[in-house]
C-alpha cells in the first residue's frame, strides 16, 4: 500500500494522523480509500473529479500533472502540496 | 586544446555559436514591434487614476465620435465568465479574475487598471481619444500592506472573496484568500532542545521582471471567424488556451505566433492586452496593434510581491539546526495568486530540520495582480531564511558554509514540506564556493580613508523546476542536415540548447541543426518557457525526436548497405557495420538518397517527463558600505550552482550571471513606491532603479555538475535559482560590513540610513 503523508490542514480528520497506507492503483482510487476511513478527505482534496486547482499530488518526490489519474506502486510515496508555478 | 576523443559528448558542452544569433545582432529579427499588417489601426488602452474604485458608469461617446476611431471596448464587449479555474498549463488562473484584470467590472483595484481600449488609424488619435472617454468614479480607500489588508475590519477588495484553506473555505469575507500550512515534527520541542534561538520579521516590496521589450500583439480576425495574434510571450498555446476561455472561442479557431521576446522572466505568460486587441480587432473589423508604454508595462502587469515574513529558527551548541517557524504572507496585488506557496515550499529546503512550521496567507491587495517572476516566491522568503541561518552562524562562531554542510541536505533526505530528495548537488556547491579563491582571499580594502566599510556574505538557494509538456519534429534534409521544429519561445538561448541535444543524438555537429519556433498551427502542444524547463522538456523532446530519426536513418543505411538495421551503429556521423567496418555509408548520403529508400524521414517526439532534477545554488558577495550616504557597491561577486550537466556553458553562465543582476536590484534598489492614496510613484526606468553595467562587477560562475539521473543527459533548470540568493547574500555582507541586519528590501541607502539610526 502507498504512503501518504497527511497534510497538516487536514488532519483534523484523521485524528491526528500524519502518515497513513492506503491501497490504490491510482491516486483517485487512493484518495476513495481514504474516503472510506477519513469521510470528508475527498472534498478537500478534490473538486468533482479533478484535484482542486490549489492541490499538488506529488508522488515519489515528483510532482504530477496527471492527478487523480496517477499511477501508483505499493512503495509510492504520495503528498498533497500547494500547486505551484514558476517563472 | 580540447580531447575530443576522451570526451563524452561531442556537442553538449560546447559552446557554438548560437542559431538565431546573426538575426539577432543584424537587427533582422523579428519582434512583435516589427510586425505591420495592411489596414492595421493602433489601440491604447485607458488605465485607473485609482487604486480602489466603483465604476458609476462609462461613457464613450464622445470618444466614438472622433474621426479616425474605429472601434472602443470596454468589458462589456468581453463575454460574461464563470468563477472557473482553468488550467493553463503551468499555472492554474480562475478566468473571472483574468477576464476583470483585463477590463476592469464594476470596480478598479489598482492604479492602472485597464477600463476601456480604443483602436484608431493612428496612436495619436487612440490617445486623444482615450482622454475623451467619461468614467465616473466613486473612490474608495486602497489596501497597500498585508498588515492592513488582514485587519478584520480592513476595506474588502471583493466582496465574496473568503480564505480557502486546503479544501474549506471561511465564512466571513477576507482579502486573505488562502492559507496553507507545512508541518513536520514538534517546533516546541525543537526550540527547547536549541542552545542559540533567532527571530526576525523581513519585509520586501514588489519588484517588477523589468524585461526590456514592453507588451506587444497584433491581432487580425479572418472572413471564416479564425483568429491570429502575433505577439510576445513565453507560451504561445497558453496564450491561445487563455483567448479561448476568455473569449469563447474554440482553440481550433485561434492561432498564435509567437514572434522573438525580449524578455520575460515569467511576466509573459498571463495575457493582458491581447483579448482587448482581438476585441477591438473584431469591432472594427481590421488587424489591431497594441504595444504598451514603459509606464503601462510597470502599472498594469505583474510585479512578484511584496511580502512580510516573520522566522524563528532554533539551532544546538554543536550547529544543528533543531526547529523552524515561519509566518510568511504574500501581496497577491488585485486578485489571488500570489507565489506565497512555493516560497513555504523553497524557504528551508535546503536544510534538514526535524521540527517545522510554515503557515503561508495569499493577501489581495490594491496592486497589479502579482505575476511570475523568476523562482516565484522563494527569493523573498530565501531573503529572511537564509539572513537568520547567518545571524545563527554568528551567534555560534561557526563558518557559514561549514553550518550549511552540516545542515545541509542530501540524496534521500526528506524535505520540510514532504517529498525525498533524489540525487542533489547541494553540498557540492558549498565545496566549490568553500574551495573558490573568492572565500579565502582577504576582504578588498582599498584603505580606510574613502571610510566606506568592507564585508562579505554567504547565502544559498533553491528552486524545484519544473517538467511539462513539449513536442519537437526532426526532418532529414537532402544535404544531410535537420530542420528541429519546436514550440517553446527561446527567451535564453533554448534554440541552441536543443538543437545540441539533436545534434549529440544523432552525432551531428550542432550548426547541422536548424532550429526553428513554431506557431500553435504548426507545432504540437508545448508548454511555457518557464519554469527552468525548456531545456529539460523540450530538450528531451528534441532527443526523443533524434531518437526516432536515428532509428529511421539507420532503416534506410541498411536498406543502402544490404545488411540488417541491428548491424549498424551511427557514430561521427558515419553508419557502420559491427561485423564489417569496411560497410559504412555518412548519415549525409543517406540523407540524399531518402528518396530511393522510402521518402521523406521525420522524427517526432511529445513527452511529458518525470525526473524533473531540482536546483541548488550558493553564492558568495563582497561589499563596500559607505556609512555616510548608505550607499552599498557590489565588488565581488561569486555564484555556484548546480546545473547537472550545462549543454551550453556559454548560455549557463548567462542565465546565472543574469539571476544575480535582478537579484542585486531586488536587494539594493527595485521597489513599488506608493503614495498614501495608491498611486504608483515610480513608474519608469528613471524612477524605478534597476542596476546597470555600472552597478555591477564582473559576476563569476562556477558550474557544478552533478547530473540529474531523471534526464538522458543529467539537465537541471538552471534558470530561477540563481535570483533567489542574492538579496540574503547582500544582506548577510553589508552586515558583516557595518554591524547592522538589513530586514527590510530593497536595502537602498535610505533603508541603510534608517536601518544605522541616521535618519532619526
Amino acid at each position: 500500500m502507498a504512503s501518504v503523508h497527511i497534510p497538516s490542514l487536514l488532519q483534523d480528520l484523521t485524528g491526528g494522523a500524519d502518515e497513513v497506507t492506503a491501497p490504490g492503483a491510482t491516486v483517485g482510487e487512493l484518495i476513495e480509500a481514504l474516503e472510506e476511513r477519513f469521510p470528508g478527505l475527498r472534498d478537500r482534496l478534490c473538486d468533482g473529479r479533478r484535484l482542486r486547482p490549489a492541490v499538488a499530488v506529488w508522488v515519489d518526490g515528483e510532482p504530477s500533472r496527471e492527478g487523480l489519474l496517477q499511477a501508483l506502486t505499493d512503495h509510492s510515496d504520495v503528498h498533497f502540496l500547494p500547486a505551484i508555478s514558476g517563472g | 586544446m580540447t580531447d575530443t576523443k576522451t570526451r563524452k559528448y561531442q556537442v553538449i558542452g560546447t559552446r557554438p555559436i548560437r542559431h538565431d544569433g546573426v538575426d539577432k545582432v543584424t537587427g533582422r529579427a523579428r519582434y512583435g514591434a516589427d510586425i505591420h499588417l495592411p489596414g492595421t489601426l493602433y489601440g491604447k488602452v485607458l488605465r485607473s487614476p485609482h487604486a480602489h474604485a466603483r465604476i458609476r458608469s462609462i461613457d464613450t461617446s464622445k470618444a466614438e465620435a472622433l474621426p479616425g476611431v474605429k472601434a472602443v471596448a470596454t468589458a462589456k464587449d468581453q463575454p460574461a465568465l464563470a468563477d472557473k479555474i482553468a488550467d493553463l498549463g503551468e499555472a492554474v488562473m480562475n478566468l473571472r479574475d483574468l477576464a476583470t484584470n483585463v477590463l476592469a467590472v464594476g470596480k478598479v483595484l489598482y492604479h492602472g487598471h485597464a477600463v476601456a481600449a480604443v483602436a484608431a488609424t493612428s496612436l495619436e488619435i487612440a490617445e486623444e481619444a482615450i482622454a475623451l472617454i467619461e468614467v465616473d468614479y466613486e473612490v474608495l480607500p486602497p489596501v497597500l500592506s498585508v498588515e492592513a489588508a488582514m485587519q478584520p475590519d480592513a476595506p474588502l477588495l471583493h466582496p465574496t472573496l473568503t480564505t480557502r484553506s486546503l479544501g474549506q473555505q471561511s465564512e466571513t469575507p477576507s482579502n486573505i484568500a488562502s492559507h496553507s500550512q507545512i508541518k513536520k515534527g514538534d517546533v516546541d520541542a525543537g526550540f527547547s532542545q536549541s542552545a542559540v534561538i533567532v527571530e526576525r520579521e523581513f519585509k520586501t516590496s514588489p519588484v517588477h521582471q523589468g524585461y526590456i521589450e514592453p507588451h506587444t500583439v497584433t491581432a487580425q480576425w479572418s472572413e471564416d471567424g479564425s483568429l491570429t495574434l502575433w505577439l510576445s510571450t513565453q507560451g504561445a498555446f497558453s496564450v491561445r488556451d487563455q483567448i479561448a476561455e476568455l473569449l469563447k472561442i474554440p482553440v481550433s479557431q485561434i492561432r498564435v505566433v509567437p514572434l522573438e521576446i525580449g524578455g520575460g522572466f515569467g511576466g509573459k505568460i498571463q495575457v493582458y492586452l491581447e483579448p482587448v486587441a482581438a476585441v477591438l480587432a473584431k469591432k472594427a473589423g481590421r488587424p489591431v496593434k497594441m504595444t504598451m508604454t514603459r509606464a503601462e508595462v510597470f502599472m498594469g502587469t505583474g510585479p512578484t510581491s511584496g511580502s512580510t515574513i516573520r522566522l524563528k529558527m532554533g539551532a544546538s551548541q554543536d550547529g544543528r539546526l533543531m526547529a523552524a517557524q515561519a509566518y510568511l504572507a504574500y501581496e497577491a496585488g488585485a486578485y489571488p495568486g500570489s507565489p506565497v506557496g512555493a516560497g513555504s515550499m523553497c524557504m528551508l529546503a535546503p536544510y534538514n530540520i526535524e521540527n517545522v512550521q510554515i503557515d503561508a496567507y495569499d493577501v489581495v491587495v490594491n496592486k497589479p495582480k502579482a505575476a511570475a517572476y523568476r523562482a516565484p516566491g522563494a527569493t523573498n522568503a530565501a531573503f529572511a531564511s537564509e539572513s537568520v541561518i547567518d545571524e545563527i552562524c554568528e551567534r555560534l562562531e561557526m563558518d557559514p558554509l561549514e553550518f550549511r554542510l552540516k545542515n545541509g541536505a542530501k540524496e534521500g533526505d526528506r524535505r520540510a514540506d514532504g517529498p525525498v530528495f533524489p540525487r542533489i548537488g547541494y553540498l557540492e556547491t558549498l565545496e566549490a564556493a568553500k574551495a573558490h579563491p573568492h572565500y579565502s582571499a582577504p576582504l578588498t580594502r582599498s584603505d580606510d580613508s574613502d571610510g566606506r566599510k568592507y564585508g562579505r556574505g554567504v547565502a544559498s538557494g533553491f528552486w524545484m523546476n519544473y517538467g511539462g509538456q513539449s513536442t519537437a519534429y526532426a526532418s532529414v534534409n537532402s544535404d544531410g542536415t535537420i530542420n528541429l521544429v519546436e514550440g517553446s519561445t527561446d527567451i535564453g538561448g533554448t534554440r541552441a540548447s536543443s538543437a545540441m541535444q539533436c545534434a549529440e543524438t544523432l552525432g551531428l555537429a550542432s550548426e547541422d541543426v536548424k532550429p526553428v519556433v513554431a506557431d500553435t498551427g504548426s507545432i504540437g502542444y508545448t508548454e511555457v518557457t518557464g519554469g527552468s524547463r525548456t531545456t529539460f522538456a523540450t530538450g528531451w523532446a528534441c532527443f526523443e525526436a533524434a531518437q526516432d530519426v536515428k532509428r529511421q536513418m539507420t532503416e534506410r543505411a541498411a536498406r543502402l548497405l544490404k545488411i540488417s538495421p541491428d548491424d549498424l551503429d551511427l557514430a561521427g556521423g558515419v553508419f557502420t557495420s559491427k561485423k564489417d567496418s569496411e560497410k559504412s555509408i555518412g548519415f549525409k548520403e543517406v540523407a540524399a538518397r531518402l528518396g530511393e529508400t522510402g521518402g521523406p524521414v521525420v522524427g517526432r517526439a511529445t513527452v511529458q517527463p518525470k525526473g524533473v532534477g531540482v536546483a541548488f545554488a550558493t553564492h558568495v558577495v563582497d561589499v563596500a558600505v559607505d556609512p555616510e550616504t548608505g550607499k552599498t557597491d557590489i565588488l565581488r561577486y561569486t555564484a555556484v550552482q548546480d546545473v547537472g550537466r550545462a549543454i551550453h556553458p556559454s548560455y549557463v553562465e548567462g542565465q546565472m550571471q543574469g539571476g544575480v543582476a535582478q537579484g542585486v536590484g531586488w536587494a539594493l534598489n527595485e521597489e513599488y513606491y506608493y503614495d498614501d492614496g495608491g498611486r504608483l510613484l515610480n513608474a519608469s526606468f528613471l524612477d524605478y532603479r534597476m542596476p546597470t553595467c555600472l552597478d555591477l562587477p564582473m559576476i563569476d560562475t562556477v558550474i557544478v555538475e552533478v547530473p540529474n539521473p531523471g534526464h538522458p543527459f543529467g539537465v537541471r533548470g538552471v534558470g530561477e535559482v540563481p535570483i533567489v540568493p542574492p538579496p540574503a547574500a547582500i544582506a548577510n555582507a553589508i552586515y558583516h560590513a557595518i554591524g547592522t541586519r538589513m530586514n527590510v528590501l530593497p536595502m537602498s541607502p535610505r533603508e541603510v540610513l534608517e536601518a544605522t539610526g541616521q535618519l532619526d
